[in-house]
């Protein structure tokens, strides 16, 4: 799959003529946005918290250098170590070190987008280490060798049908079943073992509280805690932006999370992670690690405006309500983060040079901007992008990549004509005297439409003959 | 890497301060129930994911806990001989084979793994809004007890029902000591990856009961 710009009408054209896929998303997508619904009855209610949640992690990015100071401290006192990476080799390097250490070969996963950034598994994988993921949605995609489509339920494109399909060709001594339920238990009792033989377990990190040094992590179905609790070693990684300053903080983001990514009061697991195991204590991980990444992060943390891509809790809510993502799915953008979160943050992080394009993938209908449990506002940032794809003057890296010479000329025409009076009564005299001439084919735009043609006469000449009724 | 720290706080430093002041101040509903309430909302929530709440007193807990290992078929317990609870256990055990986590270290993860049919814990309280359990594993109920068994089993004093999460971590202070593990618990693991259809008993317990006692 080409991951940049350069594929990326080839993969939109691709995802919208498979309709298998765009059934599933259709009917995931659905089915989210009314769970969420269902669980913000009180749309006042509603607003105050995702004031109340934007306004705590603004607030800690506002001094987001004394509060990773802050967060190492605490967690140094506490006995987990912290490591630092720029960029996800470095990240990638700690990892396989640490397990070096140990002489480790072996690591089980919960699900992180971090290390799906980091290309942490095929790192490994190079490197000689046997990787697997336990999140039931990430197993699934590992077996498949896909990536993630969806950055909370990763094989969202994928049927039941289909995985069924795919546990009949890689797990040939278990039953072929459709059944969810059984599906699901086949997992179970392939993972089992794993999970209790496993040397290191690796694990993402929803919040980072400051104030007491700990870890929180979110889920449901408790491979998280396996990951965390049963290998000797866990290893975390994370962006520098999920650290929070204070404990107290955390029951909110927590609501806005789960009600915002899948409908749920609450996940069956919140996990909350301060030390490795206590003298005395009889199981969880002898040593526990933090890797926090940067990554472009601290690149974006430079702007005022772009700044507001580092408040997002990774919920979900903007792709699941994208009439571009639903119809497209997350593989077309060909990024680690699909969907309208994705379109800001992979040019950010990695120029518009290369990833400019996804900036395109939107009608600005404002749907992400208005569900964004932190009230990011990710059509204004769009905009921002577009204008910077297309302005040598910007911040963001690839800046003015997208410029195009004919384009900037239209541009400049257009502005002269509808400044100048003169100019602008002849073009529109030409225009309709001359309108048969105008192009029958306009690129793309007319294969599946008729090309627009002048009207005979303009609308200031019809309002001169007819008058306007201000009624 | 200690040069990666420095350039990442080096660049955090060197841009403009985010100004937040102008951002509004949102809020959060922080509902009061009575008692009665409370059961109810804990109760409506635990089963909607399919969690069994048995309410039931000082006196009858025994009894109830006893129907629950019948139940779930299971043929041992662990528990922790510590607790008031796990005393009256340790009297008059519910199944036939009651295993204690004063088991050797060694052998703690294989017999959790393997052996293990049900465990009981108590909880350090719950919360109604979501239907929560709170639970600080220590040395006595260690963190796997209510992870690896297929049947967890949680022992909830209805005087420490509390109606938010927001309102259990200021009343009790969270902030002042975490413990290695703090766990919020709501009901039996579950996932909905496969066409987001629920499906329960993933990697953790497939079944969880709440004993919840009440004077």
């Amino acid at each position: 799959m080409q991951t940049t710009d350069a594929g990326f009408d080839i993969r939109i054209r691709d995802a919208l003529g498979n309709e298998r896929v765009r059934g599933n998303f259709r009917r995931a997508m659905d089915g989210l946005m009314q769970r969420r619904l269902d669980l913000f009855p009180d749309a006042e209610a509603m607003e105050s918290l995702r004031q109340h949640g934007m306004r705590i992690k603004a607030s800690a990015l506002s001094h987001l250098p004394e509060l990773l100071e802050e967060l190492e401290a605490k967690l140094i006192a506490n006995g987990i170590r912290v490591h630092w990476a720029e960029t996800p080799l470095e990240a990638n390097q700690i990892v396989l070190d640490i397990m070096q250490s140990h002489g480790a070969t072996s690591m089980i996963k919960g699900k992180s987008m971090v290390s799906e950034e980091m290309g942490l598994n095929h790192f490994l994988e190079q490197h000689g280490i046997d990787v697997l993921e336990s999140d039931l949605g990430e197993f699934i995609l590992q077996l498949a060798g896909e990536p993630p489509s969806h950055i909370v339920a990763p094989a969202i494109h994928k049927d039941r049908y289909q995985i069924a399909e795919l546990f009949r060709e890689k797990f040939p001594d278990i039953p072929y079943s459709e059944d969810i339920d059984e599906l699901t238990q086949s997992a179970r009792a392939i993972l089992r073992d794993r999970f209790e033989t496993a040397e290191v377990g690796l694990s993402g990190v929803n919040f980072a509280v400051a104030e007491t040094g700990t870890l929180c992590l979110v889920e449901n179905e408790g491979n998280g805690r396996m990951s965390t609790t049963v290998p000797p070693v866990h290893i975390a990684v994370t962006g520098i932006e999920k650290v929070v300053e204070k404990l107290e903080q955390i029951p909110p983001l927590l609501t806005l999370l789960t009600r915002s990514a899948t409908g749920q009061p609450v996940t069956t697991y919140f996990n909350m992670i301060s030390s490795p195991r206590k003298p005395g204590e009889k199981d969880g991980p002898e040593e526990v690690h933090l890797v926090l990444l940067d990554n472009g992060r601290s690149g974006i943390y430079s702007d005022p405006e772009l700044l507001a891509t580092l408040r997002c809790i990774r919920c979900g809510a903007c792709m699941n309500h994208c009439p571009v993502y639903t119809r497209i799915g997350g593989h077309a953008y060909g990024t680690v983060y699909p969907g309208p979160i994705g379109i800001i943050f992979e040019p950010q992080k990695g120029g518009l040079d290369k990833y400019g394009a996804l900036t395109t993938a939107s009608s600005l209908c404002g749907a992400c901007g208005e569900v964004c449990p932190v009230r990011i506002p990710i059509p204004s940032l769009i905009n921002r992008l577009r204008y910077e794809a297309n302005h040598s003057n910007g911040v963001t890296p690839g800046s003015g990549s997208k410029h195009k010479n004919s384009e900037a000329l239209l541009w400049k025409a257009w502005s002269l004509l509808y400044r100048n009076p003169l100019l602008y009564r002849m073009m529109t005299k030409a225009a309709t005297r001359l309108r048969m001439l105008a192009p029958g084919k306009a690129g793309p735009w007319t294969r599946y439409r008729t090309a627009p043609k002048p009207a005979a006469r303009s609308l200031h000449d019809l309002a001169r003959t007819h008058g306007v009724d201000n009624e | 890497m200690s040069n990666a720290r420095q350039k990442i706080l080096a660049r955090l430093r060197d841009a403009p301060r985010p100004d937040v002041t102008s951002i509004g101040k949102g809020a959060v509903e922080s509902p009061v129930w009575d008692l009665d309430e409370r059961i109810r909302r804990f109760t409506d929530r635990m089963t909607a994911v399919r969690a069994e709440v048995v309410e039931t007193s000082p006196d009858t807990w025994m009894q109830a806990l006893q129907a629950v290992c019948q139940r779930a078929g299971a043929r041992n317990l662990l528990y922790s001989a510590a607790s008031p609870f796990g005393e009256a256990i340790s009297r008059q055990p519910p199944v036939a084979h009651p295993v204690t986590t004063g088991l050797e270290s060694h052998k703690w993860k294989t017999t959790l793994f393997h052996e293990i049919d049900a465990a009981l814990t108590t909880t350090l309280g719950g919360i109604a809004e979501t239907g929560t359990l709170m639970l600080w594993p220590d040395m006595q109920e260690p963190r796997m007890m209510s992870l690896v068994p297929p049947v967890h089993i949680a022992i909830l004093e209805a005087g420490k029902l509390f109606n938010t999460f927001s309102e259990a971590v200021a009343a009790m202070q969270w902030q002042d000591g975490m413990p290695t593990n703090a766990l919020l618990i709501s009901g039996p693991s579950k996932s909905a990856d496969i066409e987001q259809t629920l499906a329960y008993g993933v990697h953790g317990p497939k079944e969880l009961v709440v004993l919840l006692i009440r004077d």
